[in-house]
């Protein structure tokens, strides 16, 4: 039996791969993540970032290598990882004919919320992320930056010990964005690790580590610091333009 | 946890209540899994009802009596029959009707009068060409209609006699024949069976389609709960289709309740369960729900043909058999005549509610087992 270890990493992989047929998405990803840590996962589209979140949550099966999130093994302890998870996928998830309240609830009770328990937590998420104007409105009918919010809520109605978001401010206007990372810093402070991935380079600078990838390939990782120096880049967004630049070198 | 409060626990009934709040929200749906087997049920109504009328009839009139020229007005007076000619002998008799210039006959035997006299009452005969199932079982029942109309109005008149008026039919070509009576059942079957299957064939795949499996499958849900709250709400439409159809059959085609209707009812929850769990079978095999649409109904075609709905299964040859073995409907077909139109119970019916119940264990288990909680 594993237990759950409180000083090790809340995700460690070796050599983590996945093929598509003759189709490689990821390749030999070596990463840790510390616990508690905001962790950013760069890379142009394609580069991996989405199918290496999938695998960390249990959505696809690894092809080759091995991975642990927060103490299980994700090939065989899938379940176990689920419950102690959240995950925001790029597009919305929720359910577009129930109301926001009725989407929380529903989210909260398969986490295993139950009684008097859940109804505060309910009212707890609804307030905390401000939703409480719109608690009746169907969710298929609320623009970007509240549909955000709700998936948020989902996701971590039962306080998961760790959250992946993919991609979860596109489309968002400005100030949803800046409340949703206050947010986001507000959860890590209280000890939740995050792995996010995003396109927005001022996100980027927020996050405490940065990973890039480029064609299934990890090709740096550290602080925000080191990673510029490594590239010899002013800022990440020179960075990931310079990654860029040598991706589609590479492909002619 | 002890077993009561784990099952309270259960992710099952989330996934229920989810279920059925979208199922109301879902006025499409729900008005077209009401609506069809109503509008279809009507639509067959209306063609089995057609074919009732004018049938061209040729009458062998060998009494020639007033009698008998009474008993050849309430035919005409049906409005099923038309009387196109009076033949003089049964070989003009066959000879009209094996040119098609007639498709039923009816023959006044000569003591038609002295039989009405005695007790036993008497006989006349109609003759079909069952060669087309419907229009000769159309012709049976308004043929026996019209005799005991004639029959009772004999008995009025002659002061409270028992019916004195017996009308035998002999089917030609078909001696099988099967009445609208026998095929409505048939229909009730198809028809369930088609709008159940699309119901829960298109559930999983729609939320494949719409993005909410990824988010529904990264939680601790287990497959079980998915699939069962995928299927049980819609135990609630099936009841209301089943209702919906026997009371319109019964309505349009006078179709006989002979047994028990709570057996009924019981027995069909293991053919709604099976044909849902199918649908979810066939729900995790496909990637959009065109797709779905189209395995659906292509699912019908069998379902018509080797189900024994339109043609007896005794007569198909062995692969045939098999196929229609593997569906539930052949079962239920079985389950549906027995109870309507023979009034039998289980002491007969349990081999099929049997099979009922294993293809319904069964297509939960491999729907299950076929489910996984990944987006691959």
């Amino acid at each position: 039996m594993t237990a759950e270890r409180p000083n090790a990493d809340a995700v460690v992989t070796h050599s983590l791969t996945k093929r598509f047929g003759p189709l490689v998405a990821v390749e030999g990803l070596d990463l840790s993540i510390r616990r508690g840590e905001v962790f950013g996962l760069l890379g142009p589209n394609g580069s991996g970032k989405t199918t290496t979140i999938r695998m960390l949550c249990g959505l696809m099966e690894p092809s080759a290598g091995s991975a642990e999130v927060v103490g299980f093994d994700v090939a065989r302890q899938a379940e176990q990882i689920r419950g102690r998870i959240g995950y925001m996928s790029q597009r919305f998830g929720l359910y577009d004919d129930l109301t926001v309240q009725e989407n929380i609830r529903f989210y909260a009770t398969i986490y295993g919320l139950h009684g008097g328990e859940r109804t505060r937590r309910i009212a707890e998420l609804i307030e905390e992320l401000d939703l409480t104007a719109r608690v009746g409105q169907l969710a298929g009918t609320l623009s970007g930056g509240w549909k955000q919010r709700l998936s948020l809520a989902c996701a971590i109605a039962h306080r998961p010990a760790m959250l992946f978001l993919d991609e979860p401010t596109a489309g968002v206007d400005p100030a949803s964005r800046r409340l949703f990372w206050q947010k986001i810093h507000g959860l890590a402070a209280e000890g939740t690790t995050i792995l996010v991935t995003t396109h927005y380079m001022d996100e980027a600078e927020r996050c405490e580590r940065l990973a890039f990838l480029s064609r299934g390939h990890l090709i740096a990782v550290g602080t925000v610091a080191e990673v510029l120096t490594q590239f010899g880049q002013p800022s990440v967004e020179d960075v990931f333009i310079e990654l860029q630049r040598r991706d589609e070198g590479a492909v002619v | 946890m002890s077993l009561l409060s784990r099952l309270r626990r259960s992710p099952l009934w989330p996934m229920l209540w989810k279920e059925l709040v979208q199922l109301r929200r879902d006025r499409l749906t729900l008005g077209m899994m009401l609506g069809i087997p109503a509008i279809q049920l009507a639509l067959f109504g209306y063609a089995i009802q057609t074919e009732v009328r004018h049938l061209p009839t040729v009458v062998l009139d060998e009494s020639r009596t007033a009698e008998s020229r009474r008993l050849i007005e309430v035919f005409r007076n049906s409005g099923n029959f038309d009387i196109v000619e009076l033949v003089p002998s049964r070989a003009a008799m066959q000879d009209r009707i094996e040119r098609g210039q007639a498709n039923a006959a009816l023959v006044i035997p000569p003591d038609y009068l002295r039989q009405l006299r005695r007790d036993r009452g008497a006989e006349v005969q109609v003759v079909v060409d069952a060669a087309d199932p419907l229009a000769s079982s159309a012709a049976l029942s308004a043929a026996v209609q019209a005799g005991v109309a004639r029959s009772q109005a004999l008995s009025r008149e002659s002061g409270g006699r028992p019916p004195a008026l017996e009308v035998r039919v002999r089917p030609w070509y078909n001696p099988g024949l099967r009445s609208a009576v026998y095929i409505v059942p048939g229909i009730i079957g198809v028809l369930l069976s088609l709008t159940l299957v699309l119901i829960t064939s298109m559930s999983i795949v729609r939320e494949r389609e719409r993005g909410t499996l990824e988010q529904l499958v990264v939680t601790p849900i287990d497959k079980t709960s998915i699939m069962l709250g995928k299927i049980l709400p819609f135990l609630l439409i099936g009841y209301v289709q089943i209702t919906v159809i026997l009371v319109l059959g019964r309505l349009l085609f006078r179709v006989p309740i002979m047994g028990s209707l709570s057996l009924l009812y019981l027995l069909s929850l293991s053919f709604i369960v099976a044909s849902l769990a199918l649908g979810l079978l066939m729900s995790t095999l496909v990637r959009s729900q065109v797709q779905a649409m189209q395995l659906s109904f292509l699912f019908l075609l069998p379902n018509i043909l080797l189900s024994g709905f339109m043609f007896p299964r005794q007569a198909m040859p062995a692969v045939a058999q098999w196929i229609g073995a593997a569906l539930p409907l052949t079962y239920f077909l079985t389950i549906l005549r027995g109870v309507l139109l023979k009034g039998i119970g289980l002491e007969h019916l349990w081999p099929q509610a049997l099979a009922l119940v294993g293809f319904a264990v069964g297509l939960i288990w491999l729907s299950v087992l076929r489910f996984h909680k990944t987006v691959e």
